[in-house]
């Protein structure tokens, strides 16, 4: 099959007035609050040394987190603000999409705003700045008729830099429930849909170039006194941002939000989910590629209504508990943890995603290693990668005190790559996830636990407070409870990580609904 | 009983912080200058020359003594009403780039209010009194002018809201000597006929004998001289009497080698 008729360029055409209208959306009005802010703060800052010297540096640090790290972190930060005015005066407001990301990339604009307007005012000739005084100017005419006017050029780079920057940085939002052109990547990264990758670079690189040609025509008109050049970039601006709003208007506020995780089991559950609640009837949108502790609190505020958890994981990151207890009693104590937070455990799917340590077969019968008990004695002269989370979560505390595990070296990867990386001896073991579909692929061991050192990680439904008794939802998903097993999720896992058509989070969830229909009826 | 000067400096003092420590600008200055006189002061880079010409527009404060425009204490004006009724005509023009001619010529009446169609015909006639043609410069950009075109847009503006004063610092140094004494001698002309009070800066003492009345001579912030160049000339002080002598000099070889009867 050509790469052009792909169907999923459509399928991502599909998508694109959503994504790119958020896009727009965020960065636009990141942009504007970023340079809200930052004009003002250059312009009163340029001729004082000591806070043009502190805003720089506060500015420049900012820039050094990552944006990733910085977007992650407005996430928490604003839920405590919430919380604070809820508690002080009585409102609260969502801490999840677009505010949090609109705060993080304008705080992301500003350094080039800033350094490019105090560099280019305090550029600006002394000699005609004293002329403006001279014909009679106060400072605040000077500033606008001569010294911003003559700082133009300069100002304007900064601008078009910082909006570069923020259009292309905007597609890290999709973590923290932002719907951006980044839901593109993050998805096609998980499901290996390269389609997908490639179709949200050219899309984000695209309207960075068209936003940064608008701003140098306004930049030129400006420079030329040329009132139509000016005008044809702002109304250029404008009707971006007006095309992006008439959809978002025109669409009917779905009922339901499905909520993802950023990895590939999740966005074909959340498919699964969204499948079920279409067919009885009912509207269903997701939000995919959240972050592990973005998702719980936006089912607690009521944000998303839906979405598929693990016991293991709520158990040691939500309630922060280190024991491990055995798997029905874990539930048990979930259930009514859950319940104080009005989240309802709805039921279990049937399959576990736990950590598991895996090796290849053939090199695990060749060292004669079948439990964790048998690798710890091999363990120093081996080498482990996991997740960018594993090693410090405390399955891997757990692990290596109950097994005495110390490995040569460890690793941190990106998951999908791990299991590559240890079929092909790249490294020896690997913290994977026992309903990995490429376990199956790549004919790879999943060590056994004997110690019991790594909880149950039951995959779980949880729905938000205020669908606590909504029996349409609850009955649409009844049927999927119990129904999955760990052998199914892998298949399904794998079919989801292949490279063709077939393999979309929908076509897999579809295939995955037909497993389910068939062992009922038999 | 004489009449109030224009511009009266009583015992002026100003200094900078010049790093270490406090360069004395200008020390304990007191010159006047009458309505309608033509002022020129002399010295070299550092006299403080240009330090006691903006003091006069507030673009400078004093530290201690006085200074007066009008018979008012320019400290009890305010500085921006001040500028506004004071021409100043700038070293190298000093007209905005990013202005057309007729934008900078019109830069005071506009910021004193002046509807733009009488700003209109100001810069028309404006441009007409400094021999600038209307249709083919009002539009150009400063940067399109040559050297003298630009300072006589300079004058134009320094004279665009019917000052009574003006300042001029070093108006004509960057010129070429024939584009500079032709401006010299129209400016002088437009000095006599609307009746102005001019002080101009200069390091040229020929030119400040061919153009002012009266010349003060600076040097290192204090005021050695001033008077006539005839009343200069009997000056007793080293300083007046070596810079008196190169346009001398000049006059008595431009003598000898041009005879007087060259047309014949």
């Amino acid at each position: 099959m050509s790469i052009l008729t792909d169907p999923r360029w459509s399928e991502a055409l599909g998508h694109l007035s959503d994504y790119l209208g958020n896009h727009v959306r965020v960065s636009v009005t990141a942009l504007a609050l970023g340079l809200v802010i930052s004009l003002p703060l250059a312009i009163a800052a340029r001729n004082r040394p000591l806070a043009r010297g502190v805003l720089l540096g506060l500015a420049s640090i900012v820039q050094t987190v990552p944006g990733l790290a910085l977007l992650a972190l407005f996430y928490p930060l604003l839920l405590a603000l919430a919380s604070l005015t809820l508690g002080w005066f009585g409102f609260g407001f969502s801490a999840f999409g677009f505010l949090p990301a609109v705060l993080a990339l304008a705080l992301y604009s500003m350094l080039p705003v800033l350094r490019n307007t105090i560099t280019g005012l305090n550029g600006v000739d002394p000699a005609l700045v004293e002329a403006a005084q001279g014909v009679g100017m106060t400072p605040r005419q000077s500033l606008f008729s001569v010294e911003l006017p003559l700082a133009l050029p300069v100002i304007m780079a900064g601008i078009r830099t910082s909006a570069v920057w923020v259009i292309g940085t905007a597609t890290l939002s999709t973590p923290i429930g932002q719907t951006s052109l980044g839901n593109y990547i993050f998805a096609g990264l998980q499901t290996q849909n390269w389609v997908f990758v490639l179709f949200g670079c050219f899309a984000s690189a695209a309207l960075a170039l068209a936003v940064d040609q608008l701003l140098a025509l306004i930049e030129n008109g400006l420079r030329h006194q040329s009132r139509a050049r000016t005008l044809i970039g702002g109304v250029g601006i404008a009707a971006l941002v007006a095309a992006t709003l008439v959809p978002a208007m025109a669409r009917s506020p779905s009922s339901y939000i499905i909520g993802a995780k950023t990895f590939t089991e999740q966005y074909v559950l959340s498919a699964l989910v969204a499948e079920r609640l279409q067919a009885s009837g009912l509207s269903a949108s997701s939000r995919e590629g959240l972050g592990s502790s973005v998702i719980f609190d936006a089912l607690a505020t009521g944000d998303i209504d839906v979405y598929v958890d693990y016991s293991g994981t709520l158990w040691a990151n939500q309630f922060h508990h280190t024991d491990i207890r055995p798997r029905e009693e874990l539930l048990a104590e979930l259930k009514t943890l859950l319940a104080k937070q009005n989240i309802t455990l709805f039921g279990e799917l049937g399959f576990e995603n736990a950590y598991a340590l895996v090796m290849p077969k053939a090199r695990a019968e060749q060292l004669g290693i079948r439990s964790i008990a048998d690798l710890a004695a091999r363990a120093s002269t081996l080498s482990i990668a996991g997740d960018y989370e594993f090693f410090s979560r405390p399955e891997w505390a757990g692990l290596q005190k109950a097994y005495g595990l110390s490995f040569r070296t460890q690793r941190q990867m990106q998951p999908d790559f791990m299991y590559a990386a240890v079929a092909s001896g790249e490294v020896d073991v690997i913290a994977g996830y026992t309903s990995d579909g490429l376990i199956k692929k790549y004919d790879l061991i999943v060590l056994d636990d004997p110690r019991h050192a790594i909880p149950p990680y039951d995959a779980i439904v949880l729905l938000a407070p205020k669908r606590a008794g909504d029996e349409p939802l609850q009955a649409a998903l009844r049927p999927l409870l119990g129904k999955i097993s760990i052998d199914t999720m892998r298949e399904a896992n794998l079919r989801a990580s292949g490279n063709d058509a077939s393999s979309s989070p929908a076509g897999v969830a579809r295939w995955l609904w037909q497993q389910i229909e068939h062992s009922s009826k038999r | 009983m004489p009449a109030t000067p224009m511009i009266a400096y009583a015992h002026v003092v100003k200094s900078f912080d010049g790093g270490a420590e406090r360069v004395v600008a200008v020390d304990d200055v007191s010159l006047e200058v009458a309505e309608g006189e033509f002022l020129a002061i002399v010295g070299g880079s550092g006299s403080g020359k240009t330090t006691l010409l903006r003091l006069a527009n507030r673009l400078i404060d004093v530290d201690r003594g006085s200074v007066t425009v009008e018979g008012e204490d320019v400290l009890a004006a305010d500085p921006v009403k001040l500028r506004r009724r004071i021409g100043y005509v700038f070293q190298n023009g000093g007209l905005f780039p990013h202005m057309s001619v007729a934008a900078n010529i019109g830069i005071t009446p506009k910021l004193l209010g002046t509807p733009s169609d009488k700003i209109t015909a100001r810069v028309d006639e404006l441009l007409e009194l400094v021999q600038l043609d209307r249709t083919r410069h009002r539009d150009r950009l400063p940067g399109e002018l040559s050297g003298g075109q630009r300072q006589r847009v300079g004058v134009a503006r320094a004279l665009a809201a019917r000052p009574r004063i003006v300042l001029m610092d070093e108006p004509f140094g960057a010129l070429d000597p024939l584009t500079r004494d032709a401006l010299g001698d129209d400016y002088r002309a437009l000095h006599k006929k609307l009746g102005l009070t001019t002080v101009m800066i200069t390091h040229d003492m020929t030119e400040a004998i061919l153009l002012a009345d009266r010349i003060a001579v600076m040097r290192t912030g204090r005021l050695l001289a001033q008077g006539t160049p005839a009343e200069l000339s009997e000056s007793s002080d080293t300083y007046v009497m070596e810079l008196l002598r190169t346009p001398r000099r000049q006059a008595e070889r431009l003598g000898a080698l041009l005879p007087r009867d060259s047309a014949a």
